[in-house]
Parts: C-alpha cells; structure tokens; sequence
C-alpha cells in the first residue's frame, strides 16, 4: 500500500481514518486513510464493486462505517455537502422543469423549512446562470440532452453547497464531447474554490484535472497527488 | 340543451345517495390524483393496485364480523402500506413479485370470508366493482375530513414530497428524512384507497391513482403543472363518469374509467401530434 501525502499544508476538511465499511458483516471497503483538504479535487477511482459508491453513502452520512471515523473540520456540516448523484431511469423522463429541480437543492439549507424563500429562489437562478443552462429554466427535464441533465443537476449540487461537491460518475452515458465539457466544468468550479471529491472509473480522463487520487480495491490502493498516481505502479496504464 | 343539462343535474342531486357519492367521489378523486403523481413518478403504481385489493380483504373480515368496515379496513390497509414500502425498499422477495402475492392473498382470503358468511351473492359483485349507493353519512364526514387532511398535508409537504420524488437519494444525502415522506405517502394513499374503494369497487379504484397522472403527464412540462392538471382532470373525469353512469344507468366505477380512458387518449393523441411536428 502506498500512502503519499501531497502538497502543502491546507485546511483539511474532511478527514478520514481507519474506516471500514461492510455489508451484513462483509467488508467492501477496509482502513481507508485519507484526507481532504479545502479547494481540494480528489479523485476517487476502482473497479466496480471496489467500494467507492460505498465510501460516498458513508461521506453523505448514509452510511455508518463498521469501524474508524470520518470527522468534518472546520465548520463543515453534512447539511452542507452538495451532492450529484448518479442518475436513475425513472429521473430521465421526468416532467420537472429545469427551476424547479435546481430549486430543490435548497430545500435543507435551513432546518425544519417546508417552503422557498426569495433567496432560494435567486440562489436557484444565480446557479444556473454560473454554468451557463439559464436559458433552460423553463424547459422540461425529460426534454433535456443528457449533458444538460448532468448541468441541471449540478447547479442544484451548487444550490446545497458553497464548499464541497460529491460526483458519482458525473460523465456516465454522456457522449464523449458531453463528458469533456462536464468535466472542464467541474474542474471550472474546483478553480472557483469549491472542493470536489468525484467518483469515477474513467481513470485517464478523471485523473487529468484531478489534484490528489484515491484508488480503491476493498482497500485502499493508493492515495497521493495525480503526479505521483500516475509514476506509482498502481496508477501506471 | 343546456337548459336540459342542468335539469338532468337537479335531479341527480335530488337524491341524496347521489349527493354523497359526489361528494365522497370527488374528494377522494382529488386525493388519488396529487398522491398519484408521486406514485407513478416513483415506479410505486402497483403499491395502490395491491393496497385496494387488500382492502378487499379487510372488508370481507369486517363485514363478517360485524363491524364499521373502515373502522377495520384503514389500520390494516396502512399497515399494508408500511410493509409494501419496506419490501420494495430492501428486497429479497423482488416488489413486484411481492406485490402480486399480496395482491392475491388478500383477494383470495376476502372470497373465502364471504363465502363462509353471507355465501357468492351480489355483496361480492359491489366490492370487486363498486355501488354508489354504499355510502352512508358517516362515511361521508370521515372522507371529508380524511381528504381534506391529504390535502393540506400534501400542500404543507409539497416540496419535500417533490424532493423524494424527483431523487431520493439526493434528498437523503442533503437530509432530507425520505423514508419519512415516503412513509407518508403510503399512509395517505391507503387511507384514500380504503376510502373508494366502495364506490370504485376493489380492481378499479387504482384507475383514480394512476389514470389522471399519467393523463396530466402527457402534455405539462413542470411538477406543479403536472400536479394541478392531474386533480383537475381526476375531478372532472369523476363528474363526467358520475353523470353518465346515471344518464344511461351504467356501473358508475367502470364508467369513472371508461372517461379516464377517453381523456387519456385525447391527451396522449395531442402529444404524439405535436411531436411530430
């Protein structure tokens, strides 16, 4: 197991020790070791079933780690992890528009809320101006190309967040035009400040805005910046 | 034409049979529709089909038993509810093939009540497709302040309700209490089923839960439309349903239907047209 520690010092924000995860007693992802700092781009990658999808359930506080801990520093709150979840079939011809799925991300910014306030409303338009889909306010989410979803989606990620994005396959079933903008757009947002942590088993294109790696296999692999990923015999393609 | 319209509407009010069918009728019409709209959004349609055949059930055991059929059918058809959810949540048993099991078992439980009891008679006929004259005045305040509860609890909870419809997931990551809302949605379509389920009959009371959802999918474009389209039409197709029904003495739940299916078709044939286009 190699285990860098990259760059220079920074405000960790999330940070994550000995977590093991298991299902009915079996594990799916043993002493993970890592941590996050704030503006960072972490790129988690793994064959399926390696444990990724389950690392993000238990970052989201959906899942309880069987043993080690996951601690938020720095005055980040589960509340505020902005979250891009992969996409089901029923979502795809869904009869929303555009503003009112955006609008949703902001529905636990406060505790015990039931209603929108002028505020949501302007954060909701704010967003989808940033990544250049207000023209689709009004249109219907079913109607919408794939990588258009995946937009809309995200500035409702934005809408719950101004500090950390979670990404689970943000590029699935886009074509490959559509899953370069996606991801230049992500790295866009990182630049802007907001931390990424993104789920992926597309590796050479995760990678290339990616500033640290986690590679898992029911174990952590590796974990270290993107240069040394790419030298490191785990990382090497 | 008009003038002998509204006559024809004096005269079905005249009978108060007829007053409390509308009125139950129209009520849990609305309910169905705005629990509608979630339910076929979230795959869960069959969960009200398996919901009114219990409540078949339920009702075939209060009726032998002697006792104020909602009374009985409600709390069982929730805690129905409850399991189905979880079923369909964590599975072992696939939901759908859990749903037809329960669908049957219960179905098949109610025939063998009934037989034992009041024997094959035309009891049964009304429950499996519905009598409009089963309401009586109790039943008529208990679904008006059931309703009126679904009602304002979906008004109250309608973002949240959009939330868990729209992603689950994402509503759970952000904190949103999903299996809360989904609970709720449950509970609400149980009771409305239960509540309908007399006049509707037990196999086509799920007409009113999906149909108007469906219907109002066709052409609007966003969840609040598709909401306030769905109880508009799921009120009218009732009326129209109610109003035929009496004009050529049809069975009025088949009849309810049979104007879901028209509007339904009417809807869909403008989506296909303007899609071509």
């Amino acid at each position: 197991m190699e285990n860098r520690r990259g760059g220079k010092e920074k405000t960790v924000i999330i940070s994550c020790k000995n977590v093991t995860f298991a299902y009915d007693g079996f594990v799916v992802a043993s002493r993970l070791n890592f941590d996050v700092a704030r503006g960072d781009y972490l790129c988690v990658v793994g064959e399926n079933g390696a444990g990724k999808s389950t690392l993000i359930k238990g970052l989201l506080g959906l899942k309880l780690p069987q043993s080690g801990s996951i601690t938020f520093g720095s005055g980040l709150t589960l509340r505020h992890i902005g979250y891009l979840p992969q996409q089901t079939a029923a979502q795809k011809d869904f009869p929303a528009s555009a503003y009112e799925v955006v609008l949703s991300g902001r529905l636990e910014m406060k505790a015990g809320r039931l209603f929108y306030s002028r505020e949501d409303k302007n954060a909701a338009v704010e967003n989808m101006r940033r990544l250049g889909i207000a023209d689709l306010r009004g249109k219907c989410y079913r109607d919408l190309s794939g990588g258009q979803q995946q937009r809309v989606l995200l500035a409702r990620a934005l809408c719950a967040t101004s500090e950390v994005i979670i990404l689970d396959e943000p590029a699935a079933g886009l074509d490959p035009l559509a899953a370069s903008e996606m991801y230049a757009l992500i790295a866009r947002l990182n630049n802007e400040g907001i931390t990424i942590i993104m789920v992926s088993h597309d590796i050479a294109a995760s990678t290339r805005y990616a500033k640290h790696v986690l590679h898992l296999a029911n174990k952590q692999l590796f974990w270290g910046d993107t240069a040394a990923y790419k030298l490191s015999n785990v990382g090497f393609m | 034409m008009i003038i002998s319209m509204i006559d024809i509407l004096i005269q079905m009010f005249s009978y108060t049979f007829l007053v409390r069918a509308v009125v139950v009728g129209l009520m849990v019409s609305l309910c169905a529709a705005l629990l509608g709209v979630s339910l076929v959004l979230k795959r869960y349609s069959m969960i009200g089909d398996a919901l009114s055949h219990v409540g078949f059930g339920t009702l075939a055991i209060a009726t032998a038993l002697g006792v104020a059929p909602l009374m009985v059918s409600i709390p069982l058809v929730v805690i129905v509810a409850f399991l189905l959810l979880r079923i369909s949540e964590n599975s072992k048993i696939k939901g759908d093939a859990a749903i037809a099991l329960i669908s049957t078992s219960s179905l098949a439980i109610g025939v063998l009540i009934i037989s034992f009891t009041t024997g094959m008679n035309t009891d049964v006929c009304n429950y499996l497709f519905g009598s409009i004259l089963a309401m009586s005045r109790s039943d008529v305040i208990l679904s008006i302040v059931l309703s009126c509860a679904v009602i304002v609890l979906f008004v109250v909870f309608y973002n949240k309700i959009f939330a868990v419809t729209f992603d689950e997931n994402f509503a759970r990551a952000t904190g949103t209490k999903a299996g809360l809302y989904n609970m709720l949605i449950a509970i609400l379509t149980a009771m409305t089923v239960v509540l309908g389920m007399r006049m509707m009959g037990a196999l086509l009371i799920s007409c009113l839960v999906i149909f108007p959802a469906l219907t109002a999918m066709r052409l609007c474009k966003r969840f609040l439309s598709v909401t306030i389209c769905s109880a508009l039409i799921s009120l009218i197709c009732f009326f129209v349903g109610v109003v035929v029904s009496y004009l050529y003495a049809t069975p009025t739940g088949a009849s309810v239907v049979l104007v879901n299916i028209l509007v339904f078709t009417l809807f869909w044939g403008i989506d296909m047209v303007r899609g071509r286009r």
